[in-house]
């Protein structure tokens, strides 16, 4: 069964009404291919029209979609051989980050990735997409494996934000993170990394330190979410589509800003609507982003790294 | 006849202009109710000399306490916020910077200067609490970054006092770029082999604990001071549970293994030189 969002219903409705239509012409063995080619076009201009006039906010709904693709899902489809690695050898596994070798057109990569859950239990059990220290902690890791065997590090961003619960202070979540931050900035192979979902703040940035960061069409990134944001600054929930505006925290609006280096599109409608295609587009993009990195020499890749975020600002002198 | 009836109406002295008015003289301390006058306070670096709170101070008070004669270079003391985002809540947020530049006379949430502790050189950047919360949007992140390439420049080492609920909201995107901004300078710090030591003081939380006031070769911070990523309120509407006494507290997060060592600022200045003089040539 679909979830719909609102501004998906007229579009959903057209589709319906187009099947009713051929499944009656079928029963009675008419031909209607004129008048649901008409229709169809309409279909195809409602889209369109619908998702080049989203606001933020709509965006934000888009990126959390439940049927949205989550990492594994893309892992699934532009990888061969994922070899799974569990655990950051300290305290544990968590479950809300995964990670693993693997290859993508035959090229070896560690691709990484935050995990959100499909149902209920599976939500449980990937801790909503909530990483705690331990999951920055083996994303390190493995970023430093891959490192040493001098391979590509994939990271792909999709986050309500790190866990704020009483253990992860405890394990020190900030450290984490920070560590993160620092070691990426340093690390000797190319970093690609891809908001796909949510980018909500330090959790996001802990795994975005990258060479290239690029968000598909339909995300959003930045330093807290519009709920979040609703309730501190209006000190009250109902301020969310206000405060997404306000945070201009689209893919577009963070291109613009010269805040990440690039969009990717999602098939028309979402990612939601076709996973294989929006795999496809993404495992282009990785493939052309890994050629143009790897013609680079390690030192500059990192001095690049360094300066790109370093003129990240605006102040006045 | 105007020394009679007066001209302007209402009080026109602006506050740094005023006498200091006798009930400025006396400091009550705010955990243990002790009163104490307010040179005594000042004399005992801020801190009570009942119960040993420490009272949160501004960078003012700390270079003051840190550096030798007071004498400091201030690093980019002009810079100013923009407004990239154009971003209102209840309010604009170029009015709200203008009222708080107004109301505290700083530009901003942090200041950073150059100066000599105990006659060794340091670059100290300072959070200020009362600027917005010390939140960083950015111009705490690139004042930061340029103090720290001042440091590798001068092969001087970095001592960064933090105090701040995190990240800026009204600069979004921004704002978290600074935690990557800062980290960057810190792996150049650290491959340069340049000390950096981290004073987390009450409160340093948020985006600021993530990134550049947990990457010291050394965290350090003061009595009781409250650190920690996620805020006590969050976490209690998370859990769904009263959080236990001490929780985030310097001694709990020293405890957890994450501060190196707590020190008393009135010892702050001494401690930071014989550290300096064991590990730093330079």
């Amino acid at each position: 069964m679909r979830t719909l969002l609102d501004f998906e219903r007229p579009i959903a409705e057209l589709e319906a009404r187009i099947e009713e239509m051929k499944r009656l012409a079928a029963e009675k063995d008419l031909d209607v291919s004129s008048a649901t080619a008409v229709l169809e076009e309409q279909l195809i201009d409602l889209k369109k029209e619908t998702f080049r006039n989203l606001t933020r906010w709509q965006r934000v709904q888009l990126s959390r979609h439940p049927d949205r693709p989550y990492s594994l899902d893309y892992i699934q489809r532009i990888c061969d051989d994922f070899i799974e690695i569990h655990g950051d050898r300290q305290v544990g596994d968590d479950k809300a980050i995964v990670g693993g070798f693997a290859k993508i057109d035959g090229r070896p990569v560690m691709i990484i990735g935050q995990q959100k859950g499909r149902n209920t239990k599976d939500r449980q059990f990937r801790n909503f997409g909530m990483p705690n220290p331990e999951g920055y902690r083996k994303a390190l890791r493995l970023m430093k494996m891959a490192e040493k065997f001098g391979v590509p590090v994939i990271s792909l961003i999709d986050t309500p934000g790190a866990y704020p619960g009483l253990e992860a202070e405890e394990r020190g979540q900030g450290e984490a993170i920070a560590r993160n931050l620092r070691e990426m900035f340093v690390l000797q192979v190319p970093v690609i990394c891809v908001v796909i979902g949510e980018g909500a703040s330090g959790g996001a940035l802990g795994i975005a330190i990258g060479d290239q960061v690029l968000m598909l069409e339909n995300t959003w990134y930045s330093v807290i979410s519009p709920e979040s944001c609703s309730s501190i600054l209006w000190r009250s929930w109902d301020y969310k589509e206000q405060a997404a505006e306000a945070l201009k925290l689209t893919a577009s609006d963070m291109m613009g800003n010269g805040l990440v280096d690039g969009i990717i599109p999602e098939p028309l409608g979402g990612a939601h609507l076709d996973y294989d295609a929006a795999s496809e587009i993404l495992k282009a993009e990785i493939l052309l982003q890994l050629d143009k990195l790897e013609a680079i020499p390690a030192e500059r890749r990192i001095d690049q790294r360094i300066e790109k975020f370093s003129g990240m600002g605006v102040f006045v002198e | 006849m105007s020394w009679f009836t007066r001209k302007d109406k209402g009080i026109q002295t602006p506050t740094e202009a005023k006498r200091e008015a006798p009930d400025g003289l006396w400091y009550k301390c705010p955990d243990c109710g002790k009163i104490m006058h307010t040179r005594e306070h000042k004399l005992l670096a801020y801190t009570c000399s009942n119960c040993n709170y420490h009272e949160r101070i501004g960078s003012q008070e700390y270079f003051e306490l840190l550096f030798d004669d007071t004498l400091y270079t201030e690093l980019d003391a002009k810079m100013s916020s923009g407004d990239p985002l154009h971003f209102t809540d209840t309010k604009a947020y170029p009015d709200r910077i203008r009222a708080t530049e107004k109301k505290t006379g700083l530009k901003d949430a942090v200041r950073t200067g150059h100066g000599k502790v105990n006659g060794r050189d340091l670059v100290v950047a300072c959070m200020d609490f009362g600027f917005i919360g010390g939140s960083m949007g950015s111009v705490v992140g690139e004042k930061i970054a340029r103090a720290m390439d001042y440091s590798l420049a001068h092969r001087i080492p970095f001592l960064m006092i933090s105090k701040s609920g995190g990240a800026r909201m009204m600069e979004a995107g921004f704002s978290l770029m600074q935690m990557a901004k800062t980290s960057a300078k810190i792996a150049l710090l650290d491959k340069a082999g340049i000390p950096y030591i981290s004073l987390l003081t009450d409160p340093t939380t948020g985006g600021v604990t993530a990134s550049f006031a947990m990457l010291g070769d050394f965290n350090i911070s003061e009595p009781g001071a409250l650190i920690g990523f996620a805020g006590p309120r969050v976490i209690r509407e998370t859990i769904g549970k009263d959080l236990p006494k001490g929780f985030q507290s310097a001694e709990f997060v020293q405890e957890h293994g994450f501060l190196d060592f707590i020190v008393d600022r009135k010892e702050l200045k001494d401690r930071l030189a014989s550290l300096l003089d064991i590990i730093w040539k330079g």
